[in-house]
């Protein structure tokens, strides 16, 4: 990638950890540990890998991308206001009553969202479903799922892996978000998840492992997976809870918590910090 | 009208699923190991590619059916009704209702009439389920023709279905040369004015037979198919219990969450009138051959009938 490309992205990231953080703020609950660390991988997807448009969301040849992690979503209403799908108005009355924009990702209310999702382990098999759906229409058509760490916990997490490697998925690119924290701890001490990568090796994928804040590591792989033909691909990719603001990161309280108003401007002030930084 | 012939409504099922399939390409079916049972192996060997076996995971198949019908498929995806209703609840609940998704889930070997399987295995709590989902169409179709006709509306219908199957050979009693199905609208089989007996599934032509044998009694009751449990059809339900002044329900299912509380809503609420409930009496069943079993717990024609001319009686 060129340095410039990357300085984009990198603008566009922090603008959806703004997002991210406004529309917790103001839900005044959410979760923006897991829309933080997801952040760079969101907005490469939606920035440069994707064939999508927001001018016709439910194009039947565009790429899908299902966020199964769906708690997550702070973090891609804020890619998907920045990309135009909706005013990015929307943000602010996020988990409000009437608001378009619901906890958890509602494919029927929110312009842009591919699956409802939000019960763990639920939205790999949808993921598999559109990939298979790609194979039967002959369209080469992506699908993208996005998974947390603590989700591989979910036994319906493997029942896909074995139905997209036996149904040889290879237009499916699963992504894991390994930023080693959920809700009661640090993974490995809550469910021991780990060696991740040998068990998706187990069941038929293959598997990249990268750094998920590396712009240049995300495109390689994601590319790599491209070629990948007959198996589905798995991106393990590693992440900071929290990244982006200080207090946060790495910081297992800051899974499902908003920022009071000192935290926001805080968290604000440093986001803000860091575009100027890249702008200037 | 056609002569009587005996088959399993799971059978039904996997016929009508082909003969649909031939018009509509943008079938797919799907299972969890369990073609050869659900009779979606009917299918499996008319359209090879466009069958897919999830294995035994049915929260998986589940899944696969919401993003495939986000794609603009029209999955139907079946297993016993114990699994694909009570193991995939939650899937179903999620990723195919909530998002309203045009997935048609089959449910076979429901009831008690799975017989030696017994009770892990006889579902009685699949229409309970189903009927929670906002959204759901819960169809409980009682022979042959009635199901070729469910599947057909169901697939006319855009969202989600359950279909209820059953595993045992049953006679006909519908004619196909006039029967009409209509989603949310029961079918007065029998009229009469002394009670009104509104049956589902597997269980409505013993109850037909049930009232037919109480005529000799001086009993005159009603009786109403009712397949559709979901939209439940409320006219029909608030006439018969203004003609008739009470109702007997019967279904092959626990007789909480089922048709027999479908009913009652009805009636509590617009026309409260004396409900009986016949079914399975909040507990499990156990092995045994189905027809044994549907005797001992009340629910062939015998045990039917006796059951309704003790409530009329009392």
């Amino acid at each position: 990638m060129e340095n410039q490309e990357i300085l984009e992205m990198k603008k566009n990231a922090c603008k959806v950890r703004m997002y991210a953080i406004e529309g917790v703020f103001n839900a005044k609950s959410g979760h923006p540990g897991g829309s933080l660390s997801a952040a760079d991988i969101i907005t490469y997807l939606y920035f440069k890998e994707m064939n999508v448009d927001p001018k016709n969301p439910a194009d039947p040849d565009r790429d899908r991308f299902v966020l199964s992690k769906g708690h997550c979503c702070p973090g891609l209403y804020g890619a998907l206001a920045l990309k135009g799908y909706f005013p990015a108005d929307e943000i602010k009355s996020l988990r409000h009553i009437g608001a378009m924009l619901q906890g958890h990702p509602d494919m029927k209310g929110t312009p842009g969202v591919d699956m409802s999702s939000g019960s763990l382990g639920q939205g790999i098999s949808a993921a598999c479903g559109m990939a298979l759906a790609g194979k039967y229409d002959k369209k080469d058509y992506r699908v993208y799922a996005m998974l947390g760490d603590g989700e591989c916990e979910e036994g319906q997490v493997w029942e896909a892996a074995m139905f997209a490697s036996h149904n040889k998925l290879d237009n499916l690119c699963v992504i894991v978000d390994f930023n080693g924290l959920q809700i009661d701890g640090h993974v490995n001490d809550v469910a021991g998840l780990e060696p991740l990568d040998k068990k998706f090796e187990g069941f038929g994928f293959e598997v990249i492992k990268i750094d998920g804040h590396n712009y240049q590591e995300i495109e390689d792989a994601l590319n790599k997976a491209k070629t990948i033909k007959g198996r589905p691909t798995v991106i393990i990719a590693n992440t900071v809870k929290g990244k982006g603001v200080s207090y946060m990161e790495n910081a297992v309280g800051w899974h499902g918590k908003a920022p009071n108003a000192d935290e926001y401007k805080i968290a604000m002030d440093e986001l803000n910090a860091q575009l100027k930084a890249l702008e200037a | 009208m056609a002569e009587t012939k005996k088959i399993a409504t799971r059978e039904s099922f996997g016929m009508a699923l082909c003969e649909l399939a031939k018009e509509h390409p943008e079938i797919i079916v799907l299972d969890a190991d369990l073609a050869a049972a659900t009779k979606t192996e009917i299918f499996k060997k008319a359209y090879p590619d466009r069958f897919f076996d999830c294995g035994i995971s049915e929260g998986n198949m589940i899944g696969v059916a919401a993003g495939l019908a986000s794609c603009g498929k029209v999955p139907f995806a079946a297993s016993f009704a114990m699994f694909a209703t009570g193991r995939a609840y939650e899937q179903i609940r999620n990723s195919v209702g909530y998002p309203h998704l045009n997935v048609k889930i089959a449910g076979s070997h429901a009831g008690i009439s799975v017989g030696e399987d017994g009770a892990t295995h006889q579902c009685c709590e699949d229409l309970a389920l189903m009927r929670t989902i906002p959204g759901m169409v819960v169809l409980n179709p009682a022979d042959h023709y009635e199901m070729v006709e469910a599947v057909k509306a169901s697939y006319a219908y855009n969202g989600p279905v359950y279909i209820r199957l059953g595993r045992l050979a049953i006679e006909t009693f519908n004619d196909p040369e006039t029967y009409k199905f209509e989603i949310g609208k029961g079918i007065t089989l029998k009229d009469g004015s002394d009670v009104t007996v509104i049956a589902t599934g597997l269980v409505v032509n013993e109850a037909l037979k049930a009232v037919k044998a109480l005529e000799a009694k001086g009993i005159n009751a009603r009786l109403i198919n009712m397949h559709t449990i979901k939209p439940i059809d409320k006219d029909i339900i608030i006439k018969a219990a203004k003609e008739t002044g009470s109702i007997i329900t019967v279904e092959e299912h626990n007789v909480i969450g089922g048709l027999g509380e479908a009913v009652c809503s009805v009636t509590s609420e617009y026309c409260p009138v004396k409900v009986s409930r016949i079914g399975i009496q909040d507990v499990y069943g156990h092995s045994g051959p189905a027809l044994g079993l549907l005797a001992e717990f009340g629910l062939d024609a015998a045990g039917l009938e006796k059951s309704i001319e003790t409530i009329v009686k009392k």
